[in-house]
């Protein structure tokens, strides 16, 4: 992953030096631009509202304050339920650690399956499933909506469990496959010759070899479902809403006066879990956005 | 969210050999059971896929021709649904902004992209930091980021509130209260939100590109943008294909970002259609008009991605 240019020799001279520092004026003002309304978001969650109303948007908090963020957490009201972001911080929990390890597991199955096992159609399977990866929620939300009634799961956060397992299938099935088929088909071979069964090359094998894209799985899916709104706005109920519907709620509930550091605390809260992931893990996050999408 | 795999290339002939890794089909029952346990363990998958996309769509379809309104009705009545759908306003100003937002955000999200992978490559100190500065958004749900936006474009308590104060009465910027101006809101939110992701789609690929080619052009008195231009990124150009797809795919798709910035308002003048199929199938007791919109999103993105898909399965067989 070396520059592309740096096989030719640095430029000399002060044309070549002035263009140098226009390029990082380029770069460090798109920075800016990325970081602003973070930035933005972070420093109002940390002033008092009468500074909000009489200081300047720029401006750093003077009188620095958690008291949003602690009313945030657990006073706001959420339509007419005050306990705060706090239960529906919970409940998002609750639905994505499930979520991501079943889709997950299902994921480097059926990729080792598709790949390593090859079955008259795999192909054809394969991109049936990976069309599930495109698909617009929309086609799917009223089927859902009666199909998770019928199931008795209406509302409910093991409703919502399965409806991310099963479209996020298409994204784990893609990733593992993916990786799967760059592993030499000769290993299986050999243990097969060996008398190594179907899952114990799995676990003996395959397993102890797929930890990047176990982390970039898991983090791709962590980050998706965690993010999810569509889903939790149509088939969650009242106090089962994951902390993404909870935060729209909360910025869009009218009653009183707007307590816009309140809102952009909440919004800190619903966002930091994957920001913290992003920052710790960036690395894989950016090889899932991007896995496999450049031709060899 | 992208279909090839980068280093891998069939050998000649591997591909060829389906199974290749299963014993001999003369290995007795067990090597049998082995052989069918690979389709056991994809079946319960490819059943679901096959029941909650498949048969959904199915489903949705058929509610389409139906008269449904709050509740779903199974009653054909034929393609009511559509030629009601067509006559309603609403659904123009939806698709027309969804023109208007599926163009402007794919065309700038390119420009920028590019233009940031480009200048990155230019052996950039702190290139790791400046990456991860530029790709952050992307971790965050349009929902967060929404909400910053929505507060940032509030004409009075945002950017023209901010610059008013600085000395400039008369400034205005209320876009996102303005009937015909609330859908390039939609723009700048979506274009910050993604325009990394582009950056470090071709980031990757501009690595992969041979720089013995560059140094050949270079040597010959090529200047720097003429190599980027000229050489360097057609010889990328199947990047450019797969991001504009996953570009393309994301506008039809757009959904939270409209609740969190606009709601689709004022009044709805910047709905699009994921909103417009919401409001109509939860909101407004018209179901089988919603499905009937939301069939039409899905040709969309079947327009946009069948024919990638084709080409990929054609090209190299490893999607």
């Amino acid at each position: 992953m070396s520059s592309l240019t740096s096989a030719l020799p640095p430029a000399q001279g002060t044309g070549a030096r002035i263009a140098r520092w226009g390029l990082y004026l380029i770069l460090l003002l798109f920075a800016a631009y990325y970081l602003l309304p973070l930035l933005l978001m972070i420093a109002t969650s940390f002033k008092s509202p009468e500074e909000i109303r009489t200081g300047s948007l720029l401006s750093l908090p003077r009188d620095f304050s958690l008291d949003a963020w602690s009313y945030a957490w657990n006073r706001a009201c959420i339509g007419a339920d005050c306990r705060g972001m706090a239960p529906y911080f919970l409940n998002s929990l609750v639905i994505v650690g499930p979520a991501v390890i079943i889709s997950t597991l299902f994921g480097a199955l059926n990729g080792y399956a598709l790949t390593k096992w090859r079955f008259r159609g795999a192909n054809i399977v394969f991109g049936m499933i990976l069309f599930g990866s495109f698909l617009p929620s929309q086609v799917i939300l009223l089927p859902m909506a009666q199909t998770l009634g019928f199931l008795g799961l209406a509302g409910s956060a093991g409703g919502l469990i399965l409806v991310h397992v099963v479209y996020g299938l298409a994204f784990t099935t893609l990733f593992f496959r993916n990786y799967y088929v760059s592993i030499p088909d000769d290993l299986v071979k050999a243990a097969t010759i060996d008398g190594a069964g179907f899952f114990q090359i799995f676990t003996k094998i395959m397993l102890p070899l797929s930890l990047p894209i176990l982390v970039v799985t898991i983090i791709w899916q962590f980050t998706q479902i965690w993010n999810d709104f569509l889903f939790g706005a149509s088939f969650a109920a009242g106090g089962a809403q994951p902390v993404t519907v909870a935060l729209n709620n909360l910025v869009n509930t009218t009653t009183g006066v707007k307590q816009y550091n309140v809102d952009m605390a909440a919004a800190m809260i619903a966002g930091l879990p994957t920001l913290v992931v992003y920052v710790l893990a960036g690395k894989y996050f950016i090889r899932g956005l991007t896995a496999g999408s450049v031709k060899g | 969210m992208t279909l090839q795999t980068p280093s891998y290339r069939p050998a000649a002939g591997e591909e060829a050999a389906p199974g290749s890794a299963a014993p001999p089909k003369s290995g007795g029952l067990r090597a049998l059971a082995q052989r069918h346990l690979s389709k056991l363990v994809v079946a319960p998958s490819f059943a679901a896929i096959l029941l909650f996309v498949y048969g959904f769509i199915v489903w949705t379809v058929y509610i389409s021709f139906t008269n449904s309104k709050m509740l779903p009705s199974y009653e054909l009545v034929g393609a009511d649904a559509f030629s009601k759908l067509w006559r309603i306003e609403r659904w123009y100003v939806a698709i027309e902004n969804l023109l208007i937002f599926g163009g402007l955000f794919i065309g700038i999200s390119l420009i920028v992209g590019i233009l940031l992978a480009v200048l990155l490559d230019q052996r950039i100190r702190g290139e790791g930091a400046l990456r991860t500065i530029y790709l952050y958004p992307m971790a965050l749900s349009f929902i967060v980021t929404g909400t910053a936006w929505k507060w940032i474009l509030n004409p009075g308590i945002g950017i023209q509130q901010f610059v008013r104060d600085l000395g400039f009465p008369g400034f205005t910027f209320d876009w996102i209260v303005q009937q015909d101006t609330a859908v390039y809101t939609l723009v700048i939110a979506a274009v910050w939100q993604s325009s990394g992701f582009v950056m470090a789609l071709f980031l990757a690929a501009l690595r992969g590109v041979d720089q013995e080619i560059i140094k050949a052009a270079y040597l010959d008195g090529a200047s720097l943008p003429r190599i980027y231009w000229g050489i360097v990124l057609p010889s990328i150009r199947p990047v450019f294909m797969s991001a504009f797809v996953i570009l393309a795919h994301l506008a039809v798709k757009s959904y939270d970002l409209v609740v969190a910035l606009t709601g689709g308002g004022p009044g709805y003048a910047s709905d699009l259609p994921a909103t417009f199929m919401y409001e109509m199938t939860f909101r407004r007791n018209q179901i089988a008009i919603g499905s009937a919109s939301a069939l039409m999103m899905l040709a969309t993105v079947v327009a946009i991605i069948v024919p990638y898909l084709y080409s990929e399965l054609k090209g190299g067989k490893r999607v």
